[in-house]
């Protein structure tokens, strides 16, 4: 039926065939699509089922975060970063950090490097929890949700006990962390990192092998590594394709050289080996904070912010006692620390790919411009290419593979 | 593994340099990173150069902005942020733009350069020749400014609401309660322009 001819098959009389145009049918998927995993407005062309273009209309989430930071200091500053990607809110702080450090030319204690790493992993296991579930979601399953989100709660009680909130954390601080930790929480993560793997079990008992779950990923939006290259692929979007690039390896950040642990890749670079890698390294995340926390016991009572009462502020107890340090809060808390003339980037392995933070001072106490480098923007970017030809119920299943978050898309 | 990143990064500079030729205007290494500066016309050439010489072989663009220096005659930096995964190297392209000079797109090149131009001509207004398609992205449909630009107010011009009576959302000038408050915090005995009151007897 091309709409030349009426249900019985005879040619209508006002449609002459050869002369009718057929017309692809544009559809908007969004704003408010569950599957969107936000505010993601996508308008498709549809050949029928086929996917002929798809054009994602982003910004509704945009709060102009980089135009604010320029008129706040760079302690104000860092709890925009929670609001980025808000699955692995302490991932992008630690960005920030380490662009202010680089620039500053801070030293971070031990203790607080060992105490981002352990937090920066938990952060990779929230997000990977979240995605994964979620993706399993978008093609049909409802029970990995169910799972996964118990374990994250799990995570965000630990976040919360460390810094008093569960998602808007403002923990890393430049020179640090900012409140050192319990050791009956670090007992608790312990338990929580020896019972996990368990979990992890359970989940791909759920979906490795499912039939319906491979059907929906397997060879789908196949990435070769050239086309990642080309597109400004980071992360498990390079990983599942069969480059073992890992900035914890490849460029180490903190004290990530020390710690042992294994980059998953996959071999084909479609849907079904990118979920394989997030489920490997969630478990190759459990190993490092089980390392961290052998590491953080050798270290106890050590500091864990930097002691230049110039640049990180003092401890509560010494404020109360001392004039000087009750100058040096003051003054931190309200004029802020200067950074130095520059520009830098730096970059850390986000869960989502590379998160980068380029920075340019002009020397004051207010950064002149920050621009954040969020992997998600260009994942979704690549949308169109590899759509492309795909079937229409194929596009939750990409969208949730690419792993967006709106919050850092948009910013 | 490749080097790590850091060392050779003068080598480096020198090898782009000859690779460049006049498109080339200076190279600095600071922190450990290395910043080239590139003329702006040769712009979409030289990134392709850095792209196909074996011995860069950056193969990745990692990020594009722009950044306004509304002082200078040539007003913007637009910098490029490249990534060379088979080198393990970073490198960061910039070239220098007046408000009315168009730079040529590099979409060709790097096809995720599309998205970043795009991003860079909504907050900044700079023009990228030759780009296929450059609209706005992150700002709301119908949006007037600049907004990333010094002499863009952080308030905006417009604000939106929705209006009861006139069942929709209307756009209408900020109208702000108090005014906009902008605290420096820069050491107030230093920043001070006026005359402290007594101060004026110091020279008499």
């Amino acid at each position: 039926m091309d709409g030349t001819r009426d249900f019985s098959g005879k040619v209508s009389a006002d449609k002459r065939p050869g002369e009718q145009s057929i017309r692809n049918f544009n559809i908007n998927f969004g704003p408010q699509h569950p599957a969107a995993h936000g505010v993601l407005r996508m308008v498709l062309e549809l050949d029928g089922e086929i996917v002929e273009r798809c054009d994602p209309h982003i910004g509704l989430l945009h709060r102009g975060t980089e135009k604010l930071m320029e008129s706040r200091t760079y302690l104000q500053n860092l709890p925009y970063f929670d609001r980025l990607d808000y699955v692995a809110p302490m991932n992008q702080e630690h960005a920030w950090c380490l662009a202010i450090e680089k620039l500053v030319g801070a030293e971070v204690p031990r203790r607080g490097s060992l105490i981002r790493v352990l937090y920066s992993e938990m952060g990779r296991i929230l997000n990977h929890l979240l995605n994964v579930t979620t993706q399993a979601m978008d093609v049909g399953a409802l029970t990995p949700p169910l799972w996964g989100f118990e374990e994250r709660e799990k995570l965000m009680v630990f976040y919360e006990r460390a810094c008093g909130a569960r998602l808007h954390a403002a923990y890393f601080r430049p020179g640090g962390v900012h409140q050192d930790l319990d050791p009956k929480l670090l007992a608790d993560i312990r338990e929580w990192c020896e019972a996990f793997p368990q979990v992890l079990d359970d989940l791909e008992g759920l979906l490795t092998e499912n039939r319906i779950f491979k059907q929906r990923n397997v060879d789908i939006a196949v990435v070769s590594l050239q086309e990642a290259q080309e597109w400004g692929f980071s992360g498990v979007m390079v990983r599942g394709s069969g480059w073992a690039w890992d900035l914890r390896r490849a460029q180490p950040y903190e004290c990530y050289d020390e710690f042992e642990f294994m980059i998953p890749i996959g071999k084909n670079g479609d849907c079904y080996d990118r979920y394989l890698c997030r489920m490997e390294e969630m478990r190759e995340s459990t190993k490092i904070m089980l390392q961290a926390l052998d590491k953080l016991e050798a270290c106890t009572g050590e500091p864990v912010l930097a002691t230049d009462a110039k640049f990180a502020p003092p401890r509560r107890g010494e404020m109360k006692r001392s004039m000087e340090a009750l100058i040096h809060h003051f003054k931190l808390y309200t004029e802020g620390f200067h950074v130095p003339k520059g520009e830098v980037y730096a970059a850390v392995e986000a869960p989502k790919g590379e998160f980068g933070v380029y920075l340019v001072s002009d020397g004051t106490n207010k950064p002149y411009k920050s621009k954040i480098r969020a992997p998600g923007y260009a994942h979704l970017h690549a949308m169109d290419h590899l759509c492309r030809g795909h079937m229409l119920a194929d596009v939750s299943a990409v969208i949730g593979s690419l792993d967006v978050v709106f919050g850092e898309i948009d910013r | 593994m490749a080097q790590t990143l850091g060392q050779g990064l003068h080598d480096l500079a020198e090898i782009i340099e000859t690779a460049l030729g006049d498109a080339f205007v200076s190279a600095q290494v600071v922190h450990d990173e290395l910043t080239v500066h590139v003329a702006r016309s040769q712009i979409a050439t030289a990134i392709e150069t850095l792209r196909e010489n074996s011995a860069c072989q950056f193969t990745s663009l990692i990020d594009l902005t722009g950044v306004d220096y509304p002082g200078r005659e040539r007003r913007f930096d637009v910098v490029y942020h490249l990534l060379s995964m088979p080198q393990n190297q970073r490198v960061r392209v910039v070239t220098q733009a007046r408000e009315d000079e168009a730079v040529p797109s590099i979409t060709e090149v790097f096809p995720v350069a599309n998205w970043f131009e795009r991003e860079a001509f909504d907050m900044y207004g700079i023009i990228f020749s030759g780009h296929p398609d450059l609209r706005r992205i992150l700002t709301d449909y119908g949006f007037r400014g600049y907004p990333l630009r010094k002499d863009f107010p952080t308030t905006g011009y417009t604000e939106v609401r929705y209006d009861e009576t006139a069942k929709r959302v209307v756009y209408e000038p900020v109208t702000l309660v108090q005014e906009y408050r902008q605290f420096d915090f820069l050491s107030p005995w230093e920043s001070a322009q006026y005359v402290l009151p007594g101060d004026e007897k110091k020279d008499g």
